[in-house]
């Protein structure tokens, strides 16, 4: 019985694949698990295997050609057998309507695929595609009134006294709505959210200490309705604004040096350092680390920073999750590793996607200054210029001062300039004067 | 010269007078009978699962429990029909429970290989090899504890005597002096093995040598007179002495072990199987009957064809029994009902 | 009432059915003449005498299929296993005689069987000598299994095994024959199948047996005194059947649940007790149900890793912690 190799959905956004190389070729005789051919995805490299033996009976699609997804790109099957159906089936695909992608969550429903990418190996050189792409854990997904986390007595209770479980926060892991979270609201009879203390929860990599915000969806009051309203139609899907700020890099620059001398092992680098502050200084400005989602305005309790990376054709964010509770150290170290991946197309799903802010350095490009576009359903994303040595007035007197500009692009319909400027401030004033970091 | 009426019935065989053998002929016959019907029924699906038949080994069966008194104990492994009816179980009621339906002994629940009758101490009817000898010898302790005079008799194949459970039961019931007597129906093959390439001893009843207090004797299992005579006597030592015995009874089986397996092919030759069919135990005493003048061939006929009457109407019966209901399911699982319900985590059916 | 040990629990046990019925007896590796290897039988053969308080030679499926067959022919057989490590040679006779005769025969034969011995660690007696043989026999329809905790439950349980007439795994514990308890000086009996609650509390339910009703009750105080937790610990006492309606409805009323074990946990007791509250109290659950259960790996010689295998009070009390969300 002959089996088809298509070219599957490898990611969420994929629509088309390019196949890069064959392992293997017509008339070969191959096992289960073996390395079929080589794909480009539009995010990454993947290797593809086969799930059955058998004989490559037709090649279909040559290396360096693109096809859509789901496109018939090879047989495997008995020797000799009739395999005239199948070409005359993927003939009349080729040249008729293209094959629709199947929709983002489902790439493994791909009818009668046998080549689901290879499993996750251990190690660092060999491949790392994804299983059937699963929605990554901070996905910015837009909740439903109902789908909110609450454990079955939560729900019972919160239905029982007519609130809604998507009203009361959460302080069970990951947001989930517990029976003392629903008692605290009916005590409180209200239906807006309440602070509460947020409890630790499990997180793959190990931050020290809790998280310190929690997720929260907020109603926009009127105005903000307005605003958002008035703004889409004026520059666009997102309405962008601009804050720009220069920051004195001196102190910060010294301390890196005189860390990275003590250090036995590891490297900070600036932009770790970057990460470290835009991470502390959102978490305390929830405000920023939010999305506008469906006419609410979705605050997040991680904050995962995004680390812009440029790759041969394009540009990549790798996330870095909880990073307001990594030290410098464990933040260098992943950032490291997560760029080395990226910079070779390596990177799964759940690793670029999911970010609640990013930050874009072109610093080492000579650039002064730039405005980045925000990558949605983020609120802002910071682009940061070069460090130079630049006379500046201090206290009256002139003095050569290492200075770096960096402008923060915002969601009007999430961010005011106002909020935007206390958070800016609050970032330029950790840099300025690190020992604040631990205010 | 032909006998008179007189003279053939006061005839005897080895000192066994005319009726018990007419009785033994009997059974052998019934036990032929049945089980040839019960091959027929499992070709045609009536019959399910695992059938292991007694065919050549009438001998043993009938032999030995025919030396047993009504209040004795019967232990077989799960060769078990033949015994079965010999000590009495009716042959619908075996039948309908190889049927799997709720006239059966067991009411459907056991199938060939658990036929059990408590009113006639049948015990059983057991499917692990071996696993039946600690529990006869069981029961023997409790005759002993009771202070009674019944004996038990525990049947087992050849491959049983490799096995810890046979060393263990024999240990016990010599030390403890408990009434109990083995006998192995050595076929020669343990399924499709040879005894010889298993058993680390030529002769099977030798292994009685350790355990000093275990009389031994092998006898032709062929010869229901010989078994019958062996059998007598050791019933009678357990039964005064409580002291156990070990029968190794040579016989053979015709078919393969069960209806799954062959006859012959791999592990015995069809010569084989066709050169020991010359010494059949039944044919056998039917000559020796009549030789002797206590049998003639009319009435050998019309005893087998009363037999293969009582073997049609018993599968009958059989099938017209009713299925079990599905309200049985959680039947006899134990004594009484069974806090919080066997079912209540069986939803979904 | 009287304060004795567990082990007393039992020979008084022990002593009053065989005075009480004359079929009972009791066989196993020295239970006569040595008193009992761990002096569960002191003094019975003194009493009794040989035919009803049988020492046997070192071959637990040989006696114990024996035990089997004399309660087919009537009798009422307690079968003694040095520990339950060893019973495992004697698999065949408890699983595919002594549950399933009753069933194979149509009703026609009742096994009325006890096996009882102790099961669970001891101190450092490594892989083979400490193994909780809990879920090889629940796992079993047609047979009965207890596990009680307490002195007056041992008492009670085997005294109800006796004369029940079905087969029941009687499982006690080697560090539990110490332990001192109240009973009652009039005959009681403890129904097989039914918990106890050996602790009200409205905040979490604890849901043990065996030698972790002890370390549970322990962590029961720390959580009171230190983290104003009250939790219920329900002793199942009976492994099979389990009594479901007490856990379930005692995580009705608290809303969480910690199971407790000192097995391993694939497969084990516990899995099957969460299984139970999720099906039936999931409308009642504040948080997943915790598992604390003895780590996956055979029993190591060496003490310290040995105290890290068998679950404490501490394991408990984190567990309770987090269905509480108060990490």
């Amino acid at each position: 019985m002959a089996t088809k190799v298509v070219m599957a959905q490898l990611s969420p956004t994929m629509e088309e694949g390019k196949l890069l190389e064959w392992k293997v070729a017509e008339g070969d005789t191959i096992e289960a698990s073996d390395l079929l051919a080589e794909i480009e995805t539009d995010k990454a490299n993947m290797d593809i295997e086969a799930l059955g033996g058998g004989v490559v009976l037709k090649i279909l699609v040559q290396a360096g050609e693109t096809v859509p997804v789901g496109a018939l790109i090879g047989i495997i099957g008995e020797e000799g057998e009739d395999i005239s159906a199948l070409l005359a089936e993927a003939e009349a695909a080729a040249s008729g309507t293209p094959v629709e992608a199947p929709p983002a969550k489902d790439a493994s429903a791909v009818e009668e695929v046998v080549v689901p990418p290879a499993p996750p190996a251990a190690v660092e050189e060999i491949i790392v595609p994804p299983a059937p792409p699963v929605v990554p854990p901070a996905a910015p997904e837009p909740v439903a009134p109902g789908r909110a986390k609450a454990s079955p007595v939560a729900r019972r209770m919160a239905d029982e006294a007519g609130l809604r479980v998507s009203d009361i926060t959460g302080s069970g892991p990951g947001g989930r709505v517990v029976k003392r979270d629903v008692e605290t609201a009916i005590a409180a009879g209200v239906s807006a959210p309440l602070p509460v203390a947020p409890v630790a929860a499990a997180q793959p990599t190990t931050p020290a200490g809790p998280p310190r915000l929690v997720d929260e969806t907020l109603e926009p009051s009127q105005m903000r309705k307005a605003i958002a309203k008035r703004l889409v139609t004026s520059i666009g899907p997102v309405p962008h604004f601009f804050l720009t700020t220069e920051v004195d890099m001196g102190r910060v620059l010294e301390l890196r040096k005189a860390m990275n001398a003590r250090l036995e092992a590891g490297k900070i680098g600036v932009n770790d350092i970057l990460v470290k502050v835009a991470a502390e200084a959102l978490a305390r400005h929830p405000e920023i680390n939010a999305s506008w989602q469906d006419d609410t305005i979705r605050r997040h309790g991680s904050v995962d920073i995004g680390i812009a990376v440029a790759i041969e054709d394009g540009l990549i964010t790798p996330v870095l999750r909880a990073a307001d509770r990594k030290g410098l150290l464990q933040i260098s170290a992943e950032a490291a590793e997560l760029i080395a991946r990226a910079r070779v197309k390596r990177l799964l799903p759940e690793e670029y996607q999911g970010a609640t802010f990013s930050v874009s350095n072109l610093g080492m490009f000579d650039i002064d200054q730039f405005t980045a576009i925000i990558n949605p359903p983020e609120a802002a994303i910071m682009a940061v210029g070069s460090t130079i040595e630049k006379p500046v007035v201090v206290n009256g007197e002139i003095q050569v001062r290492q200075r770096m500009r960096v402008t923060m692009s915002c969601d009007h319909r999430v961010i005011d300039g106002v909020t935007g400027a206390r958070f800016l401030q609050t970032f330029k004033a950790m840099l300025e004067n690190p020992l604040e970091l631990v205010l | 010269m032909a006998k008179t009426e007189d003279e053939i019935m006061q005839g005897e065989l080895e000192g066994i007078p005319r009726e018990k053998l007419l009785e033994m002929l009997r059974w052998m016959v019934l036990s032929r009978r049945f089980e040839e019907k019960t091959a027929e029924a499992y070709q045609t699906g009536k019959i399910g699962g695992f059938c292991h038949l007694y065919i050549g080994q009438e001998a043993v069966g009938v032999g030995a429990i025919t030396a047993l008194r009504e209040d004795d104990y019967v232990f077989t492994a799960y060769r078990d029909h033949a015994q079965a009816l010999v000590r009495g179980v009716s042959s619908e009621a075996v039948m309908a429970e190889l049927y799997g339906r709720s006239g059966g002994t067991s009411r459907g629940a056991g199938g060939s290989m658990h036929i059990f009758d408590r009113s006639v101490n049948f015990m059983g009817g057991h499917g692990i090899v071996g696993t039946h000898l600690p529990l006869a010898a069981g029961v023997g302790y409790a005759i002993k504890y009771r202070g009674g005079d019944q004996v038990v008799l525990c049947f087992f194949g050849d491959s049983v005597v490799n096995g810890g459970p046979f060393h263990e039961s024999f240990n016990m019931v010599a030390k403890w002096e408990l009434p109990v007597v083995y006998i192995v129906e050595n076929n020669s093959y343990g399924m499709g093995t040879d005894i010889d390439r298993v058993a680390a001893v030529e002769e099977l009843f030798m292994r009685a040598c350790a355990y000093q207090g275990k009389k031994a004797e092998k006898v032709d299992g062929m010869d229901v007179l010989a078994v019958h005579d062996a059998m007598k006597r050791a019933v009678e030592r357990a039964r005064e002495t409580s002291r156990p015995t070990f029968i190794e009874a040579r016989t053979y089986r015709y078919l393969g072990h069960s209806m799954s397996d062959p006859a012959h092919g791999t592990y015995r030759t069809r010569e084989e199987v066709q050169a020991e069919r010359q010494n059949d135990p039944i044919n056998s005493l039917a000559e020796r009957m009549e030789q002797a003048g206590l049998l003639t061939d009319e009435e050998y006929k019309a005893l087998d064809a009363e037999m293969i009457a009582e073997v049609e109407r018993a599968a009958e019966i059989a099938e017209a029994s009713p299925l079990p209901g599905t309200d049985e399911i959680y039947s006899n699982v134990y004594a009484d009902e069974f806090r919080g319900g066997l079912d209540r985590r069986d939803a979904w059916r | 009432m009287a304060l004795i040990t567990y082990r007393e629990a039992l020979n008084r046990a022990l002593r009053e059915e065989m005075q009480r019925d004359g079929r009972v007896f009791i066989l196993g590796e020295e239970v006569g003449e040595y008193d009992g290897a761990y002096k569960v039988t002191k003094g019975l053969l003194e009493e009794f005498g040989e035919m009803r308080v049988r020492d046997t030679p070192v071959a637990e499926n040989g006696f114990a299929g024996l035990g089997v067959g004399a309660a087919m022919a009537g009798l009422r057989p307690v079968v003694e296993f040095m520990t339950w490590n060893f019973a495992l040679l004697a698999y065949d006779a408890i699983v595919n005689s002594a549950a399933k005769l009753r069933h194979m025969s149509g009703g026609q034969f009742t096994v009325p069987i006890v096996f009882r011995g102790p099961g669970g660690a001891a101190m450092q007696l490594a892989a083979q000598h400490s193994q909780v043989p809990d879920p090889w026999y629940a796992n079993i329809p047609g047979l009965k299994v207890c596990a009680p905790a307490t002195p007056a439950d041992a008492m009670g349980l085997l005294k109800t095994a006796i004369r029940d007439e079905d087969p029941v795994v009687f499982i006690e514990g080697e560090l539990l024959y110490n332990v001192k308890g109240e009973v009652s000086d009039t005959e009681y009996l403890v129904p097989i199948g039914v918990a106890d609650i050996k602790r009200t509390g409205e905040d979490v339910t604890i849901v043990t047996h065996s030698r972790m009703v002890h370390v549970a009750l322990q962590a029961a105080e720390v959580l009171a005194s230190e983290h104003e937790v009250e939790a219920e610990v329900v002793d199942l006492r009976s492994l099979r059947p389990l009594d479901l309606d007490t856990y379930v409805n005692s995580v009705r009323k608290t809303n969480r649940a910690v199971v407790v074990e000192e097995g391993w946990p694939v497969a084990g007791i516990g899995a099957q007790v969460v299984d139970d509250i999720q099906r039936e109290a999931f409308d009642d659950l504040d948080a997943p149900v915790a598992r604390v259960s003895g780590l996956d790996v055979p029993m190591h010689y060496a003490r310290a890793l040995e105290k890290l295998i068998v679950p404490d009070a501490d394991a408990v009390v984190n567990a309770v912690k987090h269905v509480c969300y108060l990490e």
